[in-house]
Order: structure tokens, then sequence, then C-alpha cells
């Protein structure tokens, strides 16, 4: 059985090396993956998204609408855009955490501070504080290793050991960091 | 060992093994990390070339030579390629050579659209595609034997979801191929019509012989399932109608698409009662079907454009997609992609949006985003290098007209070099008084940093010599060029009103490294202090006036119900541009 994660965000949080981690502790158990990103102009604050897909055998790259087992939303805007994705009962992990678009700060609109509340309407939420954990930790940048956590424990992947993947990932000074973060984002999701 | 691969590291790989010992490309997304992964081989000579034409002649080169090369592009690359590409058929090759075409169904960072499979039938190219990373390697390596068996250069087509979609790969081991002899041989490589017209009968003699390669071969293959309903696919589409239908309908899978195999699609066809034909963007594999007489289901069921992902397919097919939740996203605000805090274009679009009667002329990099909010200055982009001889053309007519407006032609240090620098010429000749700009950023932005023959830097990171723009503005013949600080609102408004008085051609080349640009040890000299401050907000000095926030700046966010500016510490390089626009002198710098 194929399952699906999508990772959404906005270009620069860090999705892609969660999702580089994420597929490469995949692979080393054994399974069947497919990761699909699109890159280029959304580096530059458009929203992004990687989808990961594993199982005994992938087809498709890419997760249809209707077909996420859980969504990892580093903004909680992006985390309302991509809810359709979502399969019915999937889980919804979401980083307590607004990041405002270009139209927001040139006053055209208004943040949708409402949108946990809309999400929770519909799926099983964990809002995680997952960038103040990582300022906690010491930086703030390993925010998307909380939420690789939260990941880890919502899907049930904690065998692999990811331990070893961090360090085979990270430079040497930051494993210590990135291990704690993991660790708390696992913890998060109880 | 098994790795987890992006189609384009596969297509790098399967280079590699084949022995491939020469590569150039022009980057472009979704291609660009072809070139950049082949560059990490050091059996392979790897180069930028400032376009793709240019590119695909060094591996014409090279493979006369008798060397095995790749050419890599974007779709619209091989549009300036296409020149090259087409005689490159007739010549055929000494050394194998493979071009790569990736394509945008979807369009996600391109002009347009366009399905570059029409490009092997019209040049007469045998054309590869694959579904996966693992077929990436596979088949390219197979395009290498196949170019030298055939004596003609293969077309690679490839997608956005194959370059930049990761699978697992099973890397082999390189295989040495040497350099073969190079001898004089004009009647092949010397294209005179004499010799031509004897390449193009052979030619087809090749084409033949390739169609019968194509029926047999193992890249087009049948899967039977207890069905009479049978899909015809090649690329990623044959891996998203696996997952619609998995194994409720045969299959014939194509991965060698010019020439197609007509026995073997004549043979699967007759035996299926509904064939639905699932490929992205134009009917190339349903007309053929078509002429061969089989009725089927294709572009009157499956949309001409966009991506055929499974859920398209799905709504194609029963008219709904999977079940999904039924929510409010009315509140969701678009995330469009913007200018970076401290990107070097903002000040000088700042300025240029406002300037009164000018046609802005643009063209294709991240300073595209000037067209939109709050900019509002750029009137038009087509492709690469267009901007000036665009703008050139539009000043010509304006002349003609009593309206007295002016042309502002902008494009970037690449662009200029891809193929701005021959606009410029007609702009030189033909002696148009447009505005000609240069937004010199030290590098090559859009597409994730490459470097190009201004930066000083090649593709694996050694000095290279540095193409000076202004000394070859200059010596095109423009008598007017002034280099510029962008950051420094008045110097630019203040060229920009001098220069749009002129009656002659200028140019203006705005200079300062693109803010997320590893800084080169010459640019920490030459730019000092760059990116090591940032600006910050004296609150009891803000009066909220918001004058800074119309810079577009993401890190500027104006608290509603303080009515006051923060500057985000995170983002902020100090570039100062929000600085001059505060009417109170509410921003000042600080320590990064």
């Amino acid at each position: 059985m194929t399952k699906n994660i999508l990772l959404a965000g906005v270009g620069g949080q860090g999705t892609i090396l969660a999702g580089k981690l994420l597929t490469q502790g995949l692979l080393e158990a054994g399974y069947d993956v497919k990761m699909s990103e699109i890159l280029g102009m959304s580096q530059r604050g458009g929203d992004v998204a990687s989808q990961v897909r594993f199982g005994d055998k992938v087809d498709s790259p890419v997760i249809e609408k209707g077909g996420a087992d859980i969504i990892v939303a580093f903004e909680k805007m992006e985390a309302l855009r991509v809810l359709s994705f979502l399969k019915p009962g999937g889980r919804v992990v979401v980083n307590d955490y607004q990041m405002p678009s270009m139209p927001i700060l040139m006053g055209d609109f208004d943040y949708p501070t409402e949108a946990i509340e809309e999400i929770r309407k519909h799926a099983d939420t964990k809002v995680v504080p997952a960038s103040e954990m990582a300022e906690k930790l010491g930086n703030g940048k390993v925010m998307n290793i909380v939420l690789l956590g939260t990941i880890i424990k919502s899907m049930g992947l904690q065998n692999i050991d990811w331990g070893r993947i961090v360090k085979e990932n990270v430079k040497p000074a930051f494993v210590e960091i990135n291990m704690k973060a993991l660790k708390s984002g696992m913890d998060a999701v109880g | 060992m098994k790795v987890l691969w992006t189609g384009n590291e596969a297509v790098a790989r399967g280079a590699y093994e084949a022995g491939a010992v020469y590569a150039s490309a022009y980057p472009g997304t979704p291609s660009t990390e072809i070139l950049e992964n082949l560059a990490t081989y050091p059996e392979i000579l790897s180069e930028w070339a400032p376009n793709e034409k240019v590119a695909l002649e060094a591996v014409i080169g090279a493979s006369f030579a008798g060397g095995r090369a790749m050419a890599s592009m974007k779709h619209v690359g091989l549009n300036v390629a296409a020149d090259p590409l087409f005689t490159f058929a007739y010549t055929g090759v000494n050394g194998g050579a493979v071009i790569i075409s990736a394509d945008e169904p979807g369009q996600h960072s391109a002009q347009n659209e366009q399905d570059n499979r029409n490009y092997a039938k019209a040049a007469k190219l045998p054309m590869m595609e694959a579904s996966d990373s693992q077929e990436c390697l596979d088949m390219v390596k197979e395009a290498f034997e196949l170019s030298e068996e055939f004596d003609i250069p293969v077309l690679f087509r490839m997608t956005t979801r194959l370059c930049h979609g990761k699978s697992v790969v099973t890397p082999g081991e390189r295989r040495e191929v040497g350099i073969k002899s190079f001898s004089k041989n004009p009647a092949k490589y010397v294209m005179v019509p004499g010799n031509a017209k004897v390449r193009r009968v052979d030619l087809e003699d090749r084409l033949s012989r390739l169609k019968e390669y194509s029926e047999s071969c193992p890249w087009n293959r049948t899967e039977y399932h207890d069905s009479k309903s049978g899909v015809i696919a090649s690329g990623p589409s044959y891996q998203y109608a696996k997952e619609v239908w998995g194994d409720r309908v045969s299959y014939l899978k194509l991965g060698f698409t010019n020439p197609l195999p007509d026995n073997l699609i004549r043979d699967f066809c007759s035996q299926m009662e509904t064939i639905y034909i699932v490929e992205e963007n134009d009917p190339y594999l349903e007309e053929r079907v078509r002429m061969m007489g089989f009725e089927c289901r294709g572009k009157d069921l499956f949309p001409r454009m966009g991506e055929m992902t499974p859920d398209v397919i799905r709504k194609a097919l029963y008219g709904e997609s999977l079940p999904s939740l039924e929510y409010d996203n009315s509140t969701v605000v678009g995330r469009p992609p913007t200018l970076c805090a401290g990107c070097p274009h903002r000040g000088f679009f700042y300025q240029l949006g406002k300037k009164k009667n000018v046609m802005i002329s643009g063209d294709i990099g991240c300073y595209t985003l000037g067209f939109a909010k709050p900019y509002n200055a750029m009137d038009s982009t087509v492709c690469m290098g267009a901007s000036f001889s665009m703008g050139h053309g539009a000043q010509q007519v304006f002349r003609k007209t009593d309206t007295g407006t002016r042309v502002v032609s902008v494009l970037g240090d690449s662009t200029f070099f891809h193929t701005g620098i021959n606009s410029l010429m007609t702009v030189v000749y033909n002696q148009s008084n447009t505005v000609n700009v240069i937004l010199d950023n030290r590098i090559t932005a859009m597409t994730g940093h490459q470097e190009n023959p201004g930066s000083g830097k090649n593709v694996k990171g050694e000095p290279a010599p540095i193409m000076d723009i202004e000394a070859i503005v200059k010596a095109l013949g423009i008598k007017h060029v002034r280099t510029i600080d962008p950051n420094n609102l008045e110097e630019v408004s203040q060229t920009l009103d001098e220069f749009l008085a002129l009656e002659e051609p200028s140019v203006i080349i705005t200079r300062w490294p693109c803010a997320l640009k590893k800084l080169s040890q010459q640019d920490l000299e030459e730019f000092e202090g760059a990116f090591t401050q940032k600006n910050v907000i004296d609150e009891s000095l803000c009066i909220g006036c918001k004058k800074c926030i119309r810079c577009g700046c993401p890190a500027l966010i104006f608290n509603k119900e303080k009515r006051k500016t923060s500057i985000d510490p995170l983002q902020c390089v100090g570039c100062d541009v929000c600085t001059q626009l505060c009417p109170t002198g509410a921003i000042q710098k600080g320590e990064l």
C-alpha cells in the first residue's frame, strides 16, 4: 500500500532538506520511494511543496488531491492552501508560524488568522510550535527537522536509524542540535 | 547500491557511464542540474556556454572530433539551438551525441509550453523518452550507443517531473570508450548543398533503419493484462496511467518515440476494443495512431495543456478526482514569487516604474518580477535577449508618432551574454535612441546561481576570464555608458532622466550582487561591506506612512494595529532602499 506525505511551505523554509532526509530513511528501510518537487521561481518567496510517496511499488511521483495520508505544513496559510490534498481521515501537522505573502504585506489582503480553526473542523490536526521549539534549541533553522520528527512519529517510522541519516547529511557541528530537534518533533505529536 | 536520484542526476550519470568526455549547456529550469551533475565527474569536460546554440555547436564539434558529448537545455533553449540541430541530423556524428530537451508541461517556470517531441519529427532525429530516473540512466547510455551505430544525434526528451522528481536508481560503472580518430571528410561534415543533398538521402536510410530498431527495442514494450482496453503512453504519463488504471488495462509503453514502431502499435491496437492515448501537450502519439486508422480516446477526452497527472486522468475519465475534504479556502491569499530582500533589482525597478511615457521592454530572469506590483515596471517579455531588440523595434515605430514615447529595455548580465549582445548590435547599427539597461547582479540568479562569462568562474567554480560588460558595450559603439549602484535611488533616477533625454542609444549597467550570491573574493573587495549590516526601525520616529512598504520588500512588515513598520531581521541585509524612502529618518543601520 503506497503512503503519501506532503510537505508544504514557503521557499527557503527547508522543506527540501526535510524531504531529502525522509526519503533517504525510507529508501534504506527497503521501500520503493518517489519524490516530486517543483523548483525554480518558488525559491523567490513562493509556495513550495515536496511530495513523498513510498510503498512496495510506487508508480506516479505526484500525490493527488485527496491522496495524502499526512500533510506537514511549515506555515499556517500553506496548510490551508493544500488541505484538499489530504485523504479524508488523514492527519495535518501545522507549524504554528505565519509568514505573510507579498499581497498581504502590501496591504491588499489580510492574513487568514483563522486558518487552523478551519483545518481543525475537517481533519485530525496537530499544531506544533516548531519554529519556537527550534529557536529554543538554539537555531531557528532546525524547524524543518522538528517537523521531520512529527512525520516520523505520525507515520510510525521510528524503527529507521534516523540518527545515522542525520549524521550523514548535516555538518558535524550541527548533528547534536538536529538530533534534539528530531526528538522534540517526535515527542510533540505524542 | 541503490540511490534516490532526480532524472537530471540520472541523465548525468548515464552520460558518465557511457564514456562521455564533453558536455555543454546553458542553464534553464528544469534542465540546469544536468550540467551541474556532469561537472562533478572529472572525466567529463563540462562547460556553461553563453547560450544553447553555442552549447550545441560546441557539442557538435566535440562529436566530430571523436568524443562522446552531451548538450542539455530547457525546451525553449532548443529553439535557440534549432539551427545547428536540423543540420546535425544530416552530418551525423563521429563520437556519439545526445541532446537533452527538458520540456515544461504545466509551465512551472517558462514562458510557453511547447512540445519538443515535434522537433524530433521535424529535424528527423531519433528520440527517447524516459518515465523514471532509472530509465533516464539506462536510456541515455543506450542513446550514445545508438548515436554511433546509426550515425545520428539522439534527442532525449524530458519533462519537469522527470527532471526534478526522484526515484530509485542503481548506478553502474563507467565504460571508457576512448576518443575516435578524426579524419577529414567534407562530404560528411561540410554541408554545402552538393554534400547536404547526399546526406539528406542518407538520412532517410538511417531513419528507416532506426524504425526497425524502434520495432524491436526494449524501450517500446507491451504489458498485457486481462482487458480489451489499452493505454498507449510515453514518459511520466505512463507512470500516471499506471497509478490510475493499475492492471485493469493493457499497456503499450513507448520509450523510443521517433521513429515510432508502427507494427508494434498496429499489433497492440488491433487487439484492443478501446484505446486511450495518455500524453502531455500535443497529440503526438495520437495523430500517428489515428493515421494508422485506429479510433482512440486522446485529446477529445484529456486536456491539451498542463500535466497529465493521475488526478487529471481520473477527472477526464470519471468526471471526478479522489474524494477530498470540502472546506473554506476563500481566505487563502496567493504567494507569488517576489524579489528577495536586498535584491539589487528593487531600487532600479522602484524608480523605473515612476517614469512617465516610457515603454519598458523586459526579458527573462528574476527581474521579470519587475512587471508585478508594486513596481509595474515591465510592459513586455517574450524570450531570452529580446528586450533590446524588441525595444529597438518599438522605439523606431514610436518615432513615427507624435507621442514622444521612449523605450527603456532591461535585461540581466547572463541574458546579455546569451543573445542580448546581438540585440544591442541592431540598436547601435540602426541607431534607435533606446535606453538599454543591463542589470548585472554578478551571477545567473533565477536558475539557482550558475556562473556565466561575466562572473569570473566556470561551472566547477574555478577562475575564468571575466568579460567586461562596459568594455564590450563601448566596443560595440555605444557612446553613452554608465555603471551605477542600483540601491542608490537618486543615482538611478537621475541617470534614467539624463539618458532618456539623449537622441542616441545608451547603456546603463547596474552593478550589485544578488543578495543570495555566495560572494567571491573579488566581490568582497568590490562590494565592500555588502550584506554585512541590516536596517532597523526606530519606532518612535515611524509615522506609519507606509512609504517604505511601497518598495515591495518582503522584510518590511506593517503592523496595522500599531500603525508602524517593522523589519524582519532574518531577511534584511541592509540594502538601504527603504531607508531612502523614509521621510522621518526612522530607518537606520544596525549590525547583522
